[in-house]
């Protein structure tokens, strides 16, 4: 019984895998590195909101 | 005391030095109009962003526009999407200045300068963006003109329209990964109990636990190690024995004495060593595959032509798509635009630049009637000309088309491929050996037992590792120091050459580099006078002769004239200088080779300006480490023999300096020596050495930009690293060397499983043991073996 949910689970893990790596995750390691330094609306909007 | 202090005003936009008036904004400086309207646009739509991630993140404008209407023909634009339907388009362009990360903000905020622009995506990597755009309220060429205008000009080419699938899918790969360490983990948490003892209670379930290994085997066999059956019943078709062989023998004897060991309740069986080995294997195979996909390797002349040429017909100016081109077409030349196939000049004033063919950066001027051959720049202005030859059977594509050329497939033995013929010949008779000796003895089941065992223990899983981890670690080492290789055998190949032929210009001369002469003499006056009028012109010679003059001071300059592609002239007080070709000063010409810029000063030549080439920094060091390494070496050249002397000091005495060589005499002379048993290395850079570099055992371009147009290759060279050469030659042998110790070890561990196998005494523990054992220790041999090559040869 346990066995069989931990062979449950450990699929689910490897659809998981599947679905990211076919969704394209993997394909560009290196441009989020970058995006995520981006901020949002550095503009006029600061001065608004204050 | 006085000294002079320099302000250097540098552009907002793109941190170019501003040399003359320069233009102003709110406070901003640019050096160019072209950077002062990029900088227009992104304020106007509230962007000014893109100048707080970096300082300067643009690139000067200073470059002229092309011509795009060829965009808005349906057909090339077909061609040209990824996706089109009703309302939206999807387009991916390769956009060469992409460099920070304040690019990727621009270029991710485009939405913000079109609406009609629903979102773009950059990647950084490969340099390329993809658009998605509503096609109703913009068209594709009014998308290129706005990347144009604020500076991201997309490099469009022939290779984009003809796009081949040449991606290599690595998914399927990891997907079988995944699969492998997922049963290989599973497999291995239910085999414990077992190589632990279990109660009695637990004998209860000891069945169970086998049809859960099995059942986990199954996927592993079919799915996961499917490439290796297949690729050895191919090599078994072909009368070869390939590693893959063993591989894969291995793989189903395991398969099999498990699945009976588990029916017949005799045993647990090897599941686990099975999952491990495939999954090991294949992380190997993950390994050797992994290249550069941001360096493209199999670029040929389409990658740099245009996709369409401007045809007149009727007084009509048409684009058209240049496969569609044909005999008899007049085709409009502009400035900077290539010429798409052989043609006649038929009107205009034609210089063209071949450097992409010859490497020769000198324009050669052509006059009306003369055949100018595809794949010249021009430069200067627009020339018309009539096509004599469609685009696949000018000069410089037949080379590509040529049937041979085609086919050929560089192939050779690696040392896995040697040892592996022999391994399994081995192997088998051994397993036979030992099943014959058991057999006799009349215990059948222990034949039987030590036949499966040592095709089991024997599968030459560290053997198939080997090769790809040390090669993949070389592979990163040369990456580091700027040598970029296609794949991990042409590492083996290169550890093989031993005749290394060079091509001169842009190979081992600079290209960006070069040395500035003049003869002549010029007095104090007319050097400022010739800088400040040579100041004027962005002609890539009036820059390096203001550069060498190196004048500060400026003199008012009246009545400048420049005349495209001859030179220019100005009048300060009572001097009239004119600066330009033998032509445009008067002169007859003069047998000096090199690009010649004479001074003229009322109609006396004051003298000539002479660019050379400058050779690449430690040449001659390179020339006699390589030496000493007896290399043969060797020296192919398109161009005449303007150098040759300097050249034979370099060189040593026997080696053949060829000169005047046309792309296929490269190739046949190439062809020659491989003829006469040498492995012969080619240096290249030109679409010239295409041919050359393709038929030699291994082919490296030497380029100053990796990411510039360079032909098809095995390696690509940067520049900078063009001293370490014959460090890098050494370190391919050093590399070729841990494999082979490498392969002393895994013959060792074999030694040891073999001697228990052939007893048929394995216990399923023994080998879930030794298994990853052997792999770990290969794997860490490897790389540490590299590095420490890679160590005493200086490359880390």
């Amino acid at each position: 019984m346990l066995i069989g949910c931990s062979v449950l689970i450990a699929l689910l893990f490897l659809c998981a895998f599947f679905w990211a790596n076919k969704s394209g995750q993997h394909e560009d390691t290196f441009t989020p590195s970058i995006r995520i330094l981006f901020e949002d609306e550095v503009t006029e909007d600061d001065s608004s909101s204050k | 005391m006085r000294r002079n202090v320099e302000i250097v005003a540098s552009c907002y936009h793109c941190g170019d030095e501003v040399t003359d008036t320069p233009y102003v904004m709110e406070d901003h400086t640019f050096c160019c109009l072209g950077c002062q309207t990029v900088y227009q646009i992104l304020n106007e739509n509230n962007l000014q962003s893109y100048y707080t991630y970096n300082v300067h993140p643009g690139k000067a404008q200073k470059s002229s526009q092309a011509d795009l209407s060829y965009l808005d023909e349906p057909n090339i634009i077909a061609k040209l999407v990824d996706y089109q339907d009703t309302e939206i388009g999807v387009i991916t362009f390769y956009i060469p200045v992409i460099h920070c990360s304040s690019c990727v903000w621009l270029l991710e905020h485009l939405y913000k300068l079109n609406p009609a622009i629903a979102s773009s995506q950059v990647d950084f990597m490969k340099k390329q963006t993809s658009i998605t755009f509503k096609n109703q309220e913009i068209s594709l060429r009014e998308l290129v003109q706005l990347l144009v205008n604020i500076g991201y000009e997309p490099k469009i080419t022939l290779q984009d329209v003809v796009k081949e699938g040449k991606k290599i899918n690595q998914g399927a790969l990891v997907r079988k990964i995944t699969v492998a360490g997922f049963c290989f983990g599973n497999s291995m948490m239910i085999s414990f109990p077992d190589y632990f003892g279990m109660g009695v209670f637990e004998r209860e379930y000891a069945s169970f636990f086998g049809y859960m290994n099995l059942a986990f085997g199954i996927p592993v066999l079919l799915y996961s190690a499917s490439d290796y059956f297949t690729s050895a019943w191919y090599s078994l078709k072909q009368r070869r024995l390939n590693l893959d062989v063993p591989l894969a023998l291995g793989i189903l004897v395991l398969f099999l004495r498990s699945a009976f060991d588990i029916l017949n309740q005799s045993g647990a069986g090897f599941i686990d060593t099975l999952c491990s080995l495939v999954f090991f294997i294949l992380i190997g195979k993950w390994v050797q595959q992994r290249t550069y996909y941001h360096i493209s390797f199999e670029r040929d002349y389409r990658s740099y032509f245009p996709v369409a040429v401007t045809v007149i017909q009727d007084h009509d100016e048409r684009p058209i798509q240049i496969a569609e081109l044909q005999v008899g077409d007049r085709i409009l030349v502009r400035n900077n635009e290539i010429i798409p196939a052989d043609a006649i000049l038929l009107n205009g004033y034609a210089a063209v630049d071949f450097s992409f063919v010859t490497g020769e950066s000198k324009p050669i001027e052509k006059t009306l009637g003369e055949l100018v051959y595809a794949g010249g720049r021009q430069i200067g202005g627009a020339i018309e000309l009539e096509v004599v030859k469609p685009v696949s059977q000018s000069y410089l594509t037949r080379l590509w088309n040529n049937e041979s050329f085609k086919s050929y497939d560089k192939n050779f033995d690696t040392f896995v491929g040697l040892i592996s013929k022999y391994f399994t010949v081995a192997l088998i008779s051994i397993a036979m050996l030992a099943a014959l000796l058991w057999a006799f003895g009349g215990n059948a089941d222990r034949a039987w037992g030590a036949f499966t065992a040592v095709l089991i223990i024997a599968c030459p899983c560290a053997l198939a590792l080997s090769s790809p981890f040390t090669l993949s670690a070389a592979l990163s080492i040369f990456d580091k120091n700027k040598l970029y290789i296609k794949n991990t055998s042409a590492i083996e190949q290169m550890a093989a050459i031993d005749t290394i032929v060079f091509d001169k210009t842009g190979t081992i001369s600079s290209p960006t580099s070069s040395a500035m002469y003049f003869e002549g003499e010029l007095t104090k006056m007319e050097r400022q006078i010739v800088s400040s009028i040579c100041r004027n012109s962005s002609h890539p010679l009036s820059r390096e002769i203001v550069k060498w003059l190196a004048e500060d001071f400026i003199v008012p300059i009246e009545r400048y004239a420049e005349t495209v592609g001859m030179g220019q002239e100005g009048i300060y007080q009572d001097y009239v200088v004119r600066i330009g070709s033998a032509g445009f000063v008067n002169q007859s010409r003069m047998t000096v080779g090199g690009s010649v810029v004479y001074v003229s000063v009322n109609d006396n030549i004051k003298g000539f300006f002479t660019l050379e080439q400058s050779w690449r920094t430690g040449l001659s060091d390179v020339i006699n480490e390589l030496k000493k390494n007896s290399y043969h070496l060797h020296l192919i050249s398109g161009d005449n023999e303007r150098r040759a002397d300097t050249l034979r000091l370099i060189f040593p005495e026997q080696t053949k300096l060829l000169f005047n060589q046309t792309p296929s005499d490269k190739m046949t002379r190439i062809e020659a020596w491989q003829h006469e048993g040498k492995r012969v290395c080619m240096l290249g850079d030109g679409l010239n050495d295409a041919g050359a570099l393709r038929t030699a055992n291994l082919g490296i371009a030497v380029s100053d930009d990796i990411n510039n147009f360079s032909p098809g290759c095995d390696a690509i060279l940067d520049g900078v690293s063009f001293d370490k050469l014959p460090r890098f030659f050494a370190f391919a042998g050093d590399a070729v060397k841990v494999i082979k110790i490498s392969f002393v070890i895994s013959m060792l561990y074999n030694v040891v499983g073999l001697s228990f196998a052939v007893q048929g005494t394995m216990s399923p523990l023994f080998a879930a043991i030794l298994m990853p054992i052997s792999t770990v220790t290969i794997i860490s041999f490897t790389s540490l073996m590299t590095r420490w090559y890679a160590n005493r040869r200086k490359l880390i």
